[in-house]
């Protein structure tokens, strides 16, 4: 398990490659990439500002890949954050799972996702034509990550 | 007792401080008691009552009002989380 928060920028194909690289036992591979957009709620984004809570990040994303591997046949897992200044365009979040088959590599991409959104300590400020804004939290969200309980 | 408290993201911004150390008093036992005592100190400390889903932290583990703090502690108060 490989879990990052940085500032620096990552490369999809790098860590897609490396997650199987030297394995003949994994058959799926799936990935997520979340990138910054130029508008949000009605408004222009001319960048972006991502602070996180330094120690506690590490160990909540730590705790949702365990927890989607005690769902899906996880055999390995992938998760980096982008922090600090970034511009539209730019990657922000990466989420890489390794399985033997599809079906729980796209399942436990998708839970560790949604769990990310809602429990690890990241927030976004945007700037905007009209200053600077912290991004509300969305009930879409919550509504995303609650259907994992069933 | 003291505790560690660190403050995140608009309400850090609200507040003019990103964390600090403090010397509770004997009443304070759990994370609403602290609360209670930082919203006492009025001004701009009712950015505590006013963050919508207020979320808090107790030793970097997700927490709730009732959830016992002690010596030591680290407790983190922030609004709900938009990464990702």
């Amino acid at each position: 398990m490989k879990i990052s928060v940085q500032s620096e920028d990552f490369d999809l194909g790098a860590e897609c490659a490396a997650i199987s690289r030297g394995r003949k036992d994994i058959g799926a591979v799936a990935s997520f990439v979340g990138l910054v957009r130029d508008a949000n709620d009605g408004a222009g984004v001319a960048r972006m500002t991502l602070e996180h809570y330094a120690g506690m990040t590490e160990k909540s994303l730590a705790e949702i890949v365990e927890e989607a591997r005690g769902r899906w046949e996880v055999m390995d897992a992938t998760v980096i954050h982008r922090v600090g200044e970034l511009q539209p365009g730019d990657n922000i979040v990466l989420v890489v799972v390794a399985s033997a088959h599809r079906g729980d590599a796209f399942a436990a991409c998708e839970f560790i996702m949604d769990f990310l959104k809602t429990r690890a300590p990241f927030w976004k400020k945007e700037e905007t034509p009209e200053g600077g804004r912290w991004v509300d939290a969305r009930e879409s969200d919550d509504r995303a990550a609650e259907k994992w309980k069933e | 007792m003291s505790v560690h408290i660190l403050y995140f993201a608009g309400l850090r911004e609200a507040l003019g401080q990103t964390s600090e150390r403090l010397a509770l008093p004997g009443h304070v036992g759990s994370v609403g008691e602290l609360h209670a005592h930082l919203v006492a100190r009025g001004g701009a400390w009712q950015a505590l009552l006013t963050t919508k889903n207020l979320r808090v932290a107790v030793n970097q583990q997700m927490a709730a009002m009732r959830t016992p703090v002690a010596d030591g502690d680290e407790v983190a108060f922030f609004p709900p989380v938009t990464g990702g």
